[in-house]
């Protein structure tokens, strides 16, 4: 009897705190043994490859996804049995520290590194301005720059001409969804995935014989037809990608393709939020549908257009995936995010490389603060 | 005057001008038919693919020898089927791992008080606008000196890292609104915070979750260069991005297998993509910040 209402009570505090602790060693032993088994790609070789390599995903999908939620609930755990006055001063850290560390460790610590980086990492004797005196002297970090620049100036505007253009007629037209999903689907498609499209779009075969890119077979058909007025002397099969100067602008309408339909999205449903009242005056008074669109529409956007601008402008500067993988950097294509990937791995000089990403950051910074000055006047930013 | 406003430009009916109807049908056009060639061409023998345009089986589909062999030897001979699971691998946990931290952190400043909280809310969120650039050389020589490089954990702690200042920002933003009586019957009924948080909050903030999943999502499962600096080629863990792209490397002109495999890469984002647009539209809006 006795027993039974010492087994009722709340066990002691020692005893509490020796089951956490004992909750939380379990968990880190066990998520511990699942990334050994998971780091030898051989553990289920007796299955065969293909079971081996599900019997891989499953083991996997278990700790990555139930491992986080083990271990808070094992740091929630060890907090609970803390005398009372330390649990309520540590219970909120239990919630933000693991976030914090993590963007500490993974953002807050390579930035500062890389721009420290940047200026010491100089051969021996230099001064800290050596990386940023070579990269500006480079002929080939150069034309990068330049290349970013065309970028720049082109798809970002391209884009959002295009996508405010449809946004606006595909208003009014029937199945308008339908439309508008065609022109949307790409934002899906991974940057690898358009590269490949286009470089069958793009898709070169010598003269003579037939074309199988879409753009040659157009080209050389047009010009067949050119050629027998007798306006044409001869006309030949282009090789897009490796044109220069003009490869860029076959990259950058990569770039366009994919970002169109998020210029669309938002800018329509910008101008459905413009007030019908404010067209309906307009009208009234006489304007024109396009003086309509041009003084009352665009105007009432022009916040939706800068973000969706800024927006594009960002990924522009950093563009990596879809000349790395259509040219290389080749035929005078090369921008500063793919200059940078090679001076980390073809040169192997992290100098180098990590001027790049300080003349990224540098260059994002100002479209950056534009777009966080444009979102707190819609009263949408932190 | 209605008359003048069903001519207007945010009212539909009325007949659109035909100007209006073949501009959106060229455009539409123009933004379909590099994917319909990819999709056309990847059941094309290799014959046809390398003689004649895909256009030509389109206008011919019973004259043309359709084959699914051009799968069947990406998926078997190829890398392509392990690099799918290894897709798997990384984006699921990629994607839960980031929004777990994220909808923790996101209630914790929102409703919890304790000391340097605006500090590292600020911090935190300030951190969108750097470009994942700046973390690599650091984290690469991390990487290379302890045994996270090629691992799975590595590339998921990556993407997380990468992932989280948005999901923080997009999350607070929704868990800071909701109604404060919520908690304070549940504290009154003794709950402690982990519980109001894990039985109230998360069910409520679904919506917000939801959104921050799927562009998690779209992103990992697409990203290539993460994957090329963290993971790495070798066939045990190449993603699909990488397996992709080192096709486009060894048989760049093999267009019958670039195309199948290409589609292969798209399918699961697309179908993501296609039943929770709803979700992604709103995320789009709101994530536009990210750097």
């Amino acid at each position: 009897m006795a027993q039974a209402v010492e087994a009722m009570r709340p066990p002691p505090a020692v005893l509490r705190f020796l089951r956490a602790l004992l909750v939380a060693a379990a968990v880190f032993a066990a998520l511990w043994m699942g990334l050994r088994v998971l780091r030898d790609p051989n553990v289920f070789s007796a299955l065969g490859p293909t079971l081996s390599k599900l019997g891989q995903a499953l083991v996997a999908m278990i700790l990555g996804v139930g491992g986080i939620w083990a271990l808070f609930y094992a740091a929630n755990v060890m907090i609970e049995a803390l005398p009372g006055r330390a649990t309520e001063f540590l219970r909120p850290y239990v919630f933000v520290v693991p976030a914090v560390a993590v963007v500490s460790l993974y953002l807050i610590y390579p930035t500062v590194g890389t721009v420290v980086e940047s200026f010491t990492d100089v051969p021996e004797g230099s001064d800290a301005l050596t990386n940023y005196r070579q990269a500006f002297t480079n002929g080939d970090v150069l034309q990068a720059i330049r290349n970013n620049l065309v970028w720049l100036l082109i798809a970002p505007a391209v884009s959002v001409a295009i996508g405010l253009a449809f946004a606006a007629l595909v208003d009014r037209v029937r199945r308008e969804s339908v439309a508008k999903s065609f022109v949307f689907m790409p934002l899906a498609v991974s940057f690898v995935g358009a590269a490949v499209i286009w470089r069958f779009m793009y898709a070169w075969k010598p003269p003579g014989q037939p074309q199988i890119g879409v753009l040659n077979a157009i080209w050389v058909g047009a010009g067949g037809v050119l050629v027998d007025l007798g306006l044409l002397s001869e006309v030949e099969p282009v090789a897009w990608l490796q044109a220069i100067p003009w490869n860029t602008l076959a990259l950058i309408a990569i770039m366009v393709w994919l970002q169109v339909g998020l210029a669309m999205v938002i800018l329509s449903a910008a101008i459905k939020g413009v007030p019908p009242e404010l067209i309906e005056a307009a009208r009234i008074d006489g304007a024109s549908e396009l003086q309509t669109f041009f003084r009352i529409t665009v105007p009432s956007i022009r916040g939706s257009i800068l973000t969706v601008f800024t927006t594009i402008a960002i990924a522009v500067l950093k563009i990596f995936d879809i000349i790395f993988v259509t040219t290389g950097g080749n035929f005078d294509t090369s921008v500063v995010a793919v200059r940078m990937y090679q001076e980390m791995f073809r040169f192997r000089n992290f100098g180098q490389a990590t001027t790049m990403a300080v003349i990224l950051l540098i260059a994002v910074l100002p479209i950056m603060a534009l777009n966080i000055r444009n979102l707190r006047r819609q009263g949408i930013g932190a | 005057m209605t008359a003048t406003v069903a001519r207007g430009l945010s009212v539909k009916s009325g007949r659109p001008g035909w100007l209006v109807r073949l501009t959106v049908v060229l455009i539409v056009a123009v933004w379909t038919i590099p994917s319909l060639g990819l999709l056309t061409n990847s059941f094309r023998s290799s014959v046809d693919s390398s003689s004649t345009g895909w256009w030509t089986s389109l206008f011919n589909p019973l004259a043309t020898e359709w084959t699914l062999d051009n799968y069947n030897r990406v998926l078997t001979s190829g890398g392509l089927f392990d690099a799918l699971i290894n897709s798997l691998i990384v984006t699921i946990p990629s994607t839960v791992i980031p929004i777990t931290l994220a909808a923790f952190a996101a209630f914790g400043f929102a409703w919890l008080k304790f000391r340097g909280r605006s500090l590292m809310f600020g911090v935190l969120v300030g951190l969108i606008v750097v470009p994942l650039q700046l973390a690599l050389v650091p984290m690469l020589k991390i990487y290379q000196s302890t045994e996270l490089t090629g691992s799975f954990l590595g590339i998921w702690l990556a993407h997380t890292g990468f992932g989280l200042p948005l999901a923080v920002f997009l999350l607070y933003n929704y868990i800071s609104q909701l109604p404060k009586d919520i908690f304070e019957s549940a504290y009154i009924d003794g709950a402690s915070p982990y519980t109001a948080f894990t039985k109230l909050v998360l069910p409520l903030s679904i919506p917000a979750l939801a959104s921050f999943a799927i562009l998690q999502f779209l992103w990992v499962w697409n990203d290539f260069l993460v994957a090329l600096v963290f993971l790495g080629t070798s066939s045990d863990v190449a993603v699909l991005t990488i397996e992709l792209a080192s096709i486009v490397g060894s048989r760049g002109e093999a267009f019958h297998l670039l195309t199948a495999a290409a589609f292969v890469s798209m399918v699961i984002p697309m179908i993501v993509f296609l039943s929770l647009q709803r979700y992604f539209v709103r995320g789009l809006l709101a994530g536009s910040v990210k750097g």
